[in-house]
């Protein structure tokens, strides 16, 4: 027999300090598994790109994006004006890149004011129930029974076209879908056994609310929230288009192909430039949505 | 006998299920209708039945997570639901703790093993800083799990490591009466036996009286001291266990109990099962007198028409006509 046994007990403590991987939190998690998914990464990489162009482009232009040069309008692109000139000589990238920081921002802003309005309205809806719930959604159903567009032309017709209108009209009106996915996580989440729990601790509505209904809620409006960001933007396209956005010389994509077509015809990059920036964007976070989506959703852990 | 620790009087508790367009019920589910009983302290009263016969809105009733329809709930003889809501509510919210069925859906997913124990220690404000790290380490050592456990997440653990988890929240908020509604009914048949050990481990070290709420009828027989078997809403019969195993009344209880397989092939031979007809009766609609003449072997026409009461036989409770007279 040998002097040293073969077998050992283990120290588990010891085994398990060096063989425990770290506590992964759900965000980490989710972020691993939003790294895998090559069309969000994608859309999250142009949305960055679009948005640093946007902040600190102009600052690197040698055009204005307001100043006319007649001399130089309708100009093909070329080296010096990458995207061409408009009919009033004014750079077409510059405008671009100004029209980015109007569009993305309506965009950002509009959402966060649909996240605000319908996070409380569907919350209160959802955690209250009963017959609060039922004369709120009727409300909801109702207001979802009109085109929303044509709610937000009537808007801006009263309120004069302008960024910060439009801001308003936008923020006012598509809060809907958000309240409905707020109300209906709140619904199923408030029956679950551990707010139940945190209920017989004695937990108040301020703690159930801050402590077990957002975090459990924060998937569905996260991916809600990046959706409604392009809506947002083409909307405001929209607008612009019919002459109902922002007021010139401030330039949105939309004001910029709406301008371009009265000289369609003769100078088609004019449309294409600023088309071409709404339809990648929107792509860009109709992509990243649908990988949040995929990210955040708990049914798709093993 | 001194006080009971928890006196239930004739509780019910409705679900309406559908209203008229004025808002008054049209559906009514009965789930609770006229239960009474009593739950002495450092015992462990197993109820029982078959599903949806009303187990856990008893259970859910009694820790005040329902507002009874009618009777109420008394806890060292005061109201339960008038003391949570009085000026020490949270005194007496915390000695009545329960214990969930589902260990998948009653940890919140988003929050560390750690601060879901502590939550009851920060709500009433039972510990802090140092010493509330302390308590947590020594809740999680006192239900089995280790103290690198605490900054983990509830999805990296199984149903059996969960369920402790929900064992050692419930303990923090420092419970005299713990009600286990079928903690063990989503386990598998090895972990059973360690959650239920535990919770007898516990019973002893902090002389807890527990509500155990199961439909494992072998399984209560080893838990319990007192037996309360419920059939569609109301209780059928309260005994002592050894009395009700080897001698049921009730004749729900009887065909109940011979239902329990018996693991010697010779006697299970000879076994006689009581094969209860029909489908239980829908609370919605349930029959008129005893709930369970619809099903029984032995009805006559008086338990059609009138309601046994649950009375005293020595130190066990019946409700049925054949026994009561």
């Amino acid at each position: 027999m040998a002097a040293t046994p073969d077998f050992t007990p283990v120290n588990t403590a010891a085994a398990v300090a060096g063989t425990a991987r770290p506590a992964t939190t759900y965000w980490q998690d989710a972020w691993r598994r939003l790294k895998q998914n090559r069309l969000a990464m994608t859309g999250l990489a142009v949305i960055v790109f679009i948005a640093l162009m946007a902040a600190v482009g102009p600052f690197f232009s040698p055009y204005s994006y307001s100043d006319q040069v007649l001399a130089d309008a309708n100009q093909p692109p070329s080296a010096q004006h990458w995207f061409g000139t408009d009919n009033l000589g004014r750079d077409l990238f510059t405008r671009v890149l100004y029209g980015a920081r109007i569009s993305l921002s309506i965009g950002i802003v509009a959402s966060l004011i649909n996240l605000t309005i319908g996070v409380v309205y569907g919350g209160i809806s959802g955690y209250f129930g009963g017959r609060v719930d039922s004369v709120m959604m009727r409300l909801v159903d109702i207001l979802y029974g009109i085109p929303l567009l044509l709610f937000v032309i009537l808007l801006m017709v009263v309120l004069k076209p302008g960024l910060i209108n439009i801001f308003i009209a936008l923020g006012l009106v598509y809060w809907l879908g958000m309240a409905r996915i707020v109300r209906g996580q709140v619904l199923a989440i408030k029956e679950q056994e551990y707010v139940l729990a945190a209920r017989l601790a004695g937990a108040g509505s301020r703690r159930i609310i801050l402590r077990h209904l957002v975090p459990n809620s924060m998937g569905p409006i996260i991916v809600t929230l990046t959706l409604s960001i392009p809506e947002a933007i083409f909307t405001e396209a929209f607008l612009s288009f019919i002459g109902l956005g922002v007021s010139a010389p401030m330039a949105s994509w939309g004001v910029l192909a709406s301008e371009s077509l009265t000289g369609l015809r003769s100078y088609p990059f004019q449309l294409l430039y600023p088309a071409l920036a709404i339809s990648i964007t929107m792509l860009a976070f109709n992509f990243l949505g649908d990988g949040l989506r995929d990210a955040l959703d708990p049914r798709m852990r093993k | 006998m001194s006080t009971p620790l928890i006196e239930v009087k004739n509780l019910s508790k409705f679900f309406v299920t559908a209203r008229t367009m004025l808002g008054r019920p049209r559906a009514t589910v009965k789930a609770v209708e006229d239960v009474s009983f009593t739950v002495e302290a450092g015992e462990t009263l197993g109820l029982v039945g078959e599903t949806g016969c009303g187990k856990s809105t008893v259970a859910r009733t009694l820790v005040g997570l329902y507002k009874p329809t009618a009777g109420e709930v008394l806890f060292r003889g005061k109201d339960v639901h008038a003391a949570f809501s009085g000026p020490e509510g949270n005194q007496y919210r915390r000695r009545i703790q329960m214990i969930f069925q589902d260990p998948y859906a009653s940890l919140n997913p988003r929050m560390t093993v750690g601060d879901i124990v502590g939550e009851p220690l920060d709500i009433h404000g039972l510990a802090a800083g140092n010493e509330r790290r302390e308590r947590i380490m020594h809740l999680l050592g006192q239900v089995g799990l280790s103290p690198e456990h605490a900054s983990r997440f509830p999805h990296e653990f199984s149903g059996g490591q969960r369920q402790r988890v929900g064992i050692a929240r419930a303990l923090a908020a420092g419970p005299e009466f713990l009600v286990c509604d079928e903690p063990i009914s989503a386990l598998d048949v090895s972990i059973q036996a360690q959650v239920v050990n535990l919770l007898q481990d516990l019973q002893t070290e902090y002389g807890l009286t527990y509500l155990f709420v199961a439909h494992d009828l072998s399984m209560i027989k080893h838990i319990s001291r007192r037996v309360a078997v419920m059939y569609l809403g109301t209780l059928a019969e309260v005994a002592p266990v050894d009395e009700l195993y080897a001698n049921p009344l009730h004749p729900y209880t009887q065909a109940l109990l011979s239902a329990i397989p018996i693991p010697d092939p010779l006697v299970e031979n000879g076994r006689r099962r009581i094969v209860l007809h029909g489908d239980v009766p829908s609370p919605l609609n349930p029959p008129p007198g005893c709930k369970f003449n619809t099903r029984c072997p032995r009805a006559f026409d008086r338990c059609r028409c009138e309601i046994p009461r649950l009375l005293a036989h020595g130190d066990r409770f019946v409700a049925c006509h054949l026994v009561n007279g």
